[in-house]
């Protein structure tokens, strides 16, 4: 019953707690530049504004992709929220993200296909890290199941004890799926041209309020996995989750956009360094505690 | 409630002149000015923008540019002149290839003048935009149908250019 709690919680309150979180954010990013920036129902106003523009689509299929990309990625909330399988969590983000490369792919722009191809090399150097992170949750816990991996949490076995190396490697692939700077290849919110703007450059209006609340979605989505690092005290795991986000608009704001190729490389070897070297840790640990 | 009044997503375009219309514009996004805290943002990509801010003259190789620019932009837009030359050519009208000011290639909502425009005076100039765009958006005014692009290539013939100095 609390888990379809949860569930209607997340697909009503994501995009009011997204789209409050794209407010704060742009705030502090305005205060870090020395300006005063906007309200915080600016993101709002934004996405309520782009409903009421004409939507120059393309061709008929843009559309629809950009539906599926929203539908899977509240999908992939949904499961995470409802306390089930962590793999299936992280595919269904994939396949969400995969609408989202077709829909660029689909307008055969230039600029967007740029952006596509810079989202295809994103998901690249993320992905392995966020399956590392189900891995290294399943060894602990002995379960994919984020209700299993909650309770447990809440019953005192603290999954960030065990698992340091595979958040820190999580925190640092969350910067590309923030598409925050140094990052932010595939498209950027800060920016002044067509390249940058990249996969979103040809939707305009009511489609790209759609990617818009997607990404709030993503946002939520992300910072709960974060938070289920720290799930043992609720308040700690919010004042923590929240100190990690702040920490990613700093480095966004600290950070010039990088190469394509050292993203893939230094995420990837955080993935292995980080990642790897945790869960050999446990897999050692596991081995010594069987055999004494 | 009209919401295109509270975010006024900018493009911003230079012709060619002397280019401190340019840098003025710029300077209002800065620290000083810092016009995001009304939710403008300059956005770069014309099918995300609301207001189409242009300076500099119109000449034979921009003319068709401006005009791209301007057909990308999803209605409700509304189309802004800044600077003594984005208004009627400036010192640059009487250049060879100069055809003269925004509205030879598109229509003009606002004229901001100034030889260079005040930051102060594009501000103003926006929030009349801004004014504008929701006026556009109750009245309905549509520029072109949706899905379309065959009216996009239209442009004003080029005038004979007179090269011969007398």
């Amino acid at each position: 019953m609390t888990s379809l709690w949860l569930i209607i919680g997340y697909v009503v309150l994501a995009p009011l707690i997204g789209g409050i979180i794209s407010g704060l954010d742009r705030i502090i990013t305005a205060r870090m530049q020395g300006r005063y920036g906007p309200p915080v129902r600016q993101a709002f106003f934004d996405v309520f504004k782009l409903f009421e523009k004409q939507n120059l689509t393309v061709n008929r299929f843009h559309g629809y992709y950009l539906v599926c990309f929203l539908i899977f990625i509240i999908f992939s909330g949904i499961l995470f929220f409802g306390g089930s399988d962590l793999l299936m969590v992280v595919f269904a983000f994939t396949v969400a993200d995969i609408f989202l490369v077709l829909a660029a792919y689909s307008t055969n722009s230039p600029y967007c296909s740029i952006g596509a191809e810079r989202e295809l090399l994103q998901m690249l150097a993320a992905e392995p890290m966020l399956l590392l992170t189900a891995v290294g949750f399943y060894m602990v816990f002995g379960s994919f199941h984020v209700s299993v991996i909650y309770r447990a949490a809440l019953g005192g076995k603290l999954p960030i004890l065990y698992l340091p190396g595979v958040f820190l490697g999580l925190t640092y692939v969350l910067t590309i799926k923030f598409r925050k700077s140094p990052f932010d290849l595939s498209t950027s919110h800060h920016a002044h041209q067509e390249l940058i703007k990249g996969l979103t450059t040809e939707f305009a209006g009511p489609s790209l309020a759609l990617i818009e609340i997607a990404h709030w979605y993503e946002t939520v989505l992300l910072l709960g996995m974060v938070y289920l690092f720290f799930a043992f005290v609720p308040i700690i795991g919010v004042i923590i989750t929240l100190f990690i986000y702040f920490v990613e608009i700093l480095i966004d704001n600290t950070n010039a956009r990088i190469k394509w190729q050292l993203m893939l490389e230094s995420a990837w070897l955080a993935t292995l360094v980080l990642g790897g070297l945790n869960l050999l840790a446990l897999y050692l640990f596991a081995m010594i505690s069987k055999g004494g | 409630m009209a919401y295109i009044k509270k975010s006024p997503w900018i493009i911003h375009y230079d012709g060619s002149s002397c280019n401190g219309c340019d840098i003025e514009v710029l300077a209002c996004l800065m620290p000083k000015y810092d016009i995001e805290r009304f939710g403008a943002v300059n956005m770069g990509n014309p099918k995300h923008a609301d207001i189409f801010l242009i300076t500099g003259q119109i000449n034979s190789q921009n003319r068709e540019v401006v005009k791209t620019i301007y057909d990308q932009i999803g209605d409700p837009k509304v189309v802004v002149a800044i600077g003594a030359c984005a208004i009627g050519g400036g010192v640059f009208r009487d250049c060879y290839n100069t055809l003269g000011g925004v509205d030879k290639v598109i229509p003009v909502d606002l004229y901001v003048p100034g030889c260079a425009a005040k930051p102060e005076a594009i501000i103003d100039g926006v929030v009349q935009a801004v004014g504008l765009l929701e006026e556009k958006k109750k009245r309905g005014v549509v520029t072109h149908k949706e899905g379309t692009g065959d009216e996009t290539r239209k442009l004003p013939p080029v005038p004979d250019l007179n090269l011969e100095q007398e």
